[in-house]
């Protein structure tokens, strides 16, 4: 008898959802309460897991396609508390641009869903099903703003790229159905016949349809026009939420049926790493939008994630685990200056808006160069404690090539979020921005500011509690 | 330990810097928000005077060590001082208020952000002189690129964009290889703590690559020819305090870098790497002293003999004898004085003429007395004329030199005849010679508070000048062990 206890979080999710969707048509006017109680339901379930998965031993549930350990009930708060907080961000944003209606908390939700039952799957069939759901909800969310050309294209391009990648990513679950006779991680792991080679291409599918979700370099071409298209509240949604579930699933499907095969993954993993650092870094130079320079140093950022998971060993999985978390703690910041940036209603994204922004607004440029110093590494910023983790477990491996590569591309990095900087504080300034600023936008730039500022003091706390992750 | 004593000197410029950062800046408070600042800087000051009371020089072992465990078994926050870094930790506390002091004039604008960056600045670089874990320390040297930057960036003349993007690219590009290097001695050794690497060594086959990435650290920041390009930009860009931060204290981490690690821990490689240092010192006395001579700007000649000077410090560190070290050290604490003292005359001539250019001056001997006098002392200590404290450290650094190695000694004393040619021209066509520019008449003699910080720096030159012995004695017995250790090692792998 199946312990339906356990995916009482996902249950609860989905039951809120249909309700919120009834509500939503039989009561008129009803955005800010439906924002509202997704907020509160994306509390109760994060709760929820907080108390009664988050200690458990690993368990499998319904024919072992479902598992509920350490990690995946760690990787669902963390969803949710970044959707809670993408949520809670982005009310003001959608009442500016007039897209403040109910499907947005509710297609947010369904995402989320989506990403709970990818990071708790342990069969490529239910891995199949939270992946598409998750996704088809983003494809409706990167359109959201419908009047918009750029929105509309955004959400296009991203459905039939993102068609395509599925579609490779089903043939290679189809390969290894046929050469294991399952879709079961641990039964594919005991049938495993490393001599045939038919495998190996049905993993190199599946890591490429991965690749494209997690936006790593090749696959990544989407990414830069998805996000300037996009809503700038589905941005933030895009470059933090999806990549932890993504993150997740390369662990749990390179780890747990292949980890006999890692001679022949880890190849793609370290070039995947090595191509997203490199392309991220320079590709970012010569950005002028922000949002598109922030996908680029998104790419590159998945590719130092990655590193961590190139590695093979529980060190490498547990770092890359700190870098998703204290990634998305600055992205929280950059995206909430981003949502800041508004003069008469009307937003901005350009670089060269920032300009001299220090003069007029000292405390947001501040808290901006706290977070840029830190997506670009320099100590002693929560960043860098990210990157060392990454490092001092691929230098375990005596992975050299990957550390350098690694290290050096934080340097063609650093100089554009350094020109970014610049910008704010060398430059002449512009006219002042809005400062009506709702209390909750201001609370999210200080808090994940603060964070990042006096993450020194206290790194062990996370490293304790990522510790107990335990793939291998 | 009862009173974590090196913490509170590392943590006590930040508290000031958050006060400052709580302080609404406007014209008024201007005042209160320099004296804030300046109180702060003349506390840590006294405590790390008091810390040197305190010190005891007939050890060598570490003192004042706190060691708590920072990240469970990866990091502990490790301090502690010896002989060695005392007296560049308070170098540190020395010049910091004389820098506060000396913004009087020349910044205008976000005088109290200015003065935060100066502090936390601080703060970065007592930490990297006491700091006994590699981690730690790497910490601290690469944090105080932050404030440096914005120093150089926000506050500096023309071209500081171009400085310091070049500046901070530059030493991150140096020091990344170092973090590498440091992960990997965690992993062949298990500890990042530099005590218990000293007992245990490193295995003879990382050596020599490791060696090479801490070089590339410090290489860049001390900075040894042909990667000291970025100095004289960052110089001549930066404001008159951030120069002389950038001077005095800023590039000694690189030689205190080179005697903690590149030293204590790689033994056998140092020894292969020697002549390899000798011959970029040498490359660095000999050929930025020659384009010193050919410089127009003044900042720029400075910086350049900057190098020069440096360039004498990586020679005596790397003769490995008893009195190359010394004379090492003490040509950085000179050298710390010196131009640090040389940016404050430049500055003070600049606020008055805004042009650093040495052909806009001449003749100012009978307008400007005072400073010409002093500016005079300190030309004369930085060609290392005998009875100021530039004499003694080139002199032990020669010594030693010639011990070692004849013909690297021969050639550096060369750069010692240069040196003394372009500085004594410097100050010939910039004091002396006729009146020209009519302008120049319009300029008034040293104001107090100049006159103050010239004098401060101006009485440890003259006296360690004369009289070396309280610095000798305080490096002594560790420069002594450090040597012994050294040679155990080289001999037992």
């Amino acid at each position: 008898m199946t312990n339906l206890a356990l995916v009482f979080p996902e249950i609860f999710l989905s039951l809120s959802i249909m309700f919120l969707l009834i509500l939503g048509v039989f009561k008129k006017n009803s955005s800010k309460l439906i924002q509202n109680i997704s907020l509160i339901i994306l509390l109760i379930t994060s709760v929820i897991i907080l108390n009664e998965t988050l200690g458990i031993q690993e368990t499998l549930l319904f024919n072992s396609s479902v598992v509920i350990d350490y990690l995946s009930s760690f990787m669902k708060i963390v969803t949710l508390l970044a959707a809670f907080l993408v949520l809670v961000i982005s009310s003001n944003y959608l009442k500016t641009l007039k897209i403040f209606k109910i499907e947005y908390p509710i297609l947010i939700l369904s995402s989320v869903l989506g990403m709970m039952i990818m990071i708790s799957s342990n069969d490529l069939i239910v891995f199949y099903m939270g992946l598409e759901l998750q996704s088809l909800a983003l494809y409706v969310l990167a359109t959201f703003n419908r009047d918009q050309l750029k929105s509309s294209e955004a959400g296009l391009k991203y459905f039939v790229l993102s068609a395509l990648s599925s579609g490779l990513l089903l043939y290679g679950c189809s390969l290894i159905y046929g050469f294991t006779g399952s879709t079961n991680f641990n039964i594919i792991a005991n049938q495993l016949n490393s001599n045939e080679y038919a495998i190996t291409f049905g993993i190199v599918f599946i890591l490429v349809g991965l690749a494209f979700k997690i936006s790593a370099v090749p696959f990544h071409m989407w990414a830069p026009d998805v996000y300037e298209g996009s809503p700038t509240s589905v941005t933030l949604f895009f470059t933090m939420v999806p990549k932890i579930a993504a993150l997740t699933v390369f662990i749990r499907f390179l780890y747990v049926p292949f980890l006999n095969l890692i001679d022949q993954w880890q190849m793609i993993l370290i070039f995947l790493s090595i191509a997203s650092m490199l392309f991220g870094a320079i590709a970012a130079i010569g950005q002028t939008n922000l949002k598109r320079l922030i996908a680029y140093s998104s790419i590159g950022h998945v590719g130092y994630t990655l590193a961590g998971v190139a590695t093979g060993s529980n060190d490498g999985i547990q770092s890359s685990v700190i870098y998703i978390t204290i990634y998305i703690l600055m992205n929280l910041g950059l995206f909430s200056c981003l949502l800041m940036m508004k003069r008469n209603n009307k937003y901005f994204e350009d670089i060269e808006d920032l300009s001299g922004l220090s003069k007029n607004h000292p405390l947001m440029s501040l808290s901006l160069l706290v977070i840029l110093f830190s997506l670009a590494g320099i100590p002693p910023l929560a960043g860098f404690f990210a990157k060392f983790y990454i490092f001092k477990s691929v230098l375990e491996q005596s992975m050299y090539f990957l550390a350098i590569v690694g290290l050096l591309s934080t340097v063609v990095a650093a100089f554009y979020y350094l020109r970014i900087i610049k910008i704010m504080y060398f430059d002449k300034e512009k006219e002042k921005y809005d400062t009506d600023h709702s209390l909750w936008l201001k609370f999210s730039l200080m808090f994940s500011t603060l964070l990042i500022l006096i993450y020194f003091i206290f790194p062990g706390q996370l490293i304790e509690v990522v510790s107990r992750i335990n793939i291998i | 330990m009862n009173f974590p004593i090196l913490s509170s000197l590392i943590l006590l410029p930040a508290v000031g810097a958050l006060f400052l950062f709580f302080t609404k800046s406007n014209k008024e408070n201007n005042i209160t928000v320099k004296y804030v600042a300046l109180f702060t800087s003349l506390v840590t000051f006294f405590l790390s005077v008091y810390l040197w009371l305190l010190f005891d020089q007939s050890t060598s072992e570490f003192q004042f060590v706190e060691d708590r465990v920072w990240i469970k078994d990866l990091i502990n926050y490790k301090v502690g001082i010896d002989g060695i870094s005392i007296l560049f930790i308070i170098l540190t506390t020395f010049i910091t208020p004389l820098c506060i002091i000396s913004v009087n004039n020349s910044i205008k604008n976000r005088l109290s952000e200015f003065l935060i960056a100066i502090l936390i600045m601080e703060s970065f670089m007592i930490g990297v002189f006491c700091s006994l874990d590699l981690v730690v320390f790497y910490l601290f040297f690469e944090a105080g690129l932050i404030p440096m930057f914005l120093i150089i960036g926000i506050w500096g003349g023309t071209r500081r964009v171009y400085s310091a993007f070049k500046f901070f690219l530059f030493t991150l590009l140096g020091s990344v290889l170092m973090l590498i290097a440091i992960i990997s001695i965690y992993w062949i050794s298990g500890t990042t703590d530099v005590v218990q690497l000293y007992e245990l060594g490193i295995d003879a086959k990382y050596q020599n690559l490791l060696w090479l990435a801490f070089f590339s650290s410090f290489a860049v920041k001390t900075p040894m020819w042909p990667v000291h390009t970025w100095l004289p930009d960052a110089h001549v860009e930066a404001p008159t305090a951030g120069s002389v931060l950038l001077a005095a204290i800023l590039l000694k981490m690189a030689g205190y870098g080179f005697i903690r690690f590149s030293l204590g821990l790689f033994p056998i490689a140092s020894e292969t790497f020697t002549p390899l240092i000798y011959a970029l010192s040498v490359i660095a006395i000999i050929f930025t002293s020659l384009i010193a001579l050919m410089q127009e700007d003044m900042k720029k000649l400075i910086a350049y003999s900057s190098v020069a000077h440096m360039g004498f410090v990586t020679l005596g560190i790397f003769t490995i004898q008893q009195q190359g070290l010394e004379g090492s050290i003490l040509q950085m604490i000179s050298h710390g004085l010196v131009a640090a003292a040389l940016f404050l005359c430049v500055g003070v001539v600049y606020d008055r003429m805004h042009s650093r250019l040495i052909n806009t001056y001449g003749g100012i001997v009978s307008i400007i007395p005072k400073y010409s006098v002093l500016f005079m002392l300190f030309t004369l200590a930085a060609l290392g004329l005998p009875g100021t404290s530039g004499f003694v450290g080139e002199f032990l650094i020669l010594m030693g030199a010639f011990k070692d190695n004849f013909l690297v000694a021969v050639i550096a004393s060369l750069g010692v005849i240069i040196g003394a040619a372009y500085m004594l021209w410097l100050y010939k066509r910039v004091v002396f010679g006729k009146l020209v520019n009519s302008d120049l008449k319009q300029m008034v003699d040293l104001n107090k508070s100049e006159l103050f910080i010239l004098s401060c720096l101006a009485v440890p030159t003259l006296f360690f000048g004369f009289y070396p012995e309280p610095l000798i004695n305080t490096i002594e017995v560790s420069i002594s062990n450090l040597i012994t250790v050294y040679n155990s090692n080289l001999i037992s792998n």
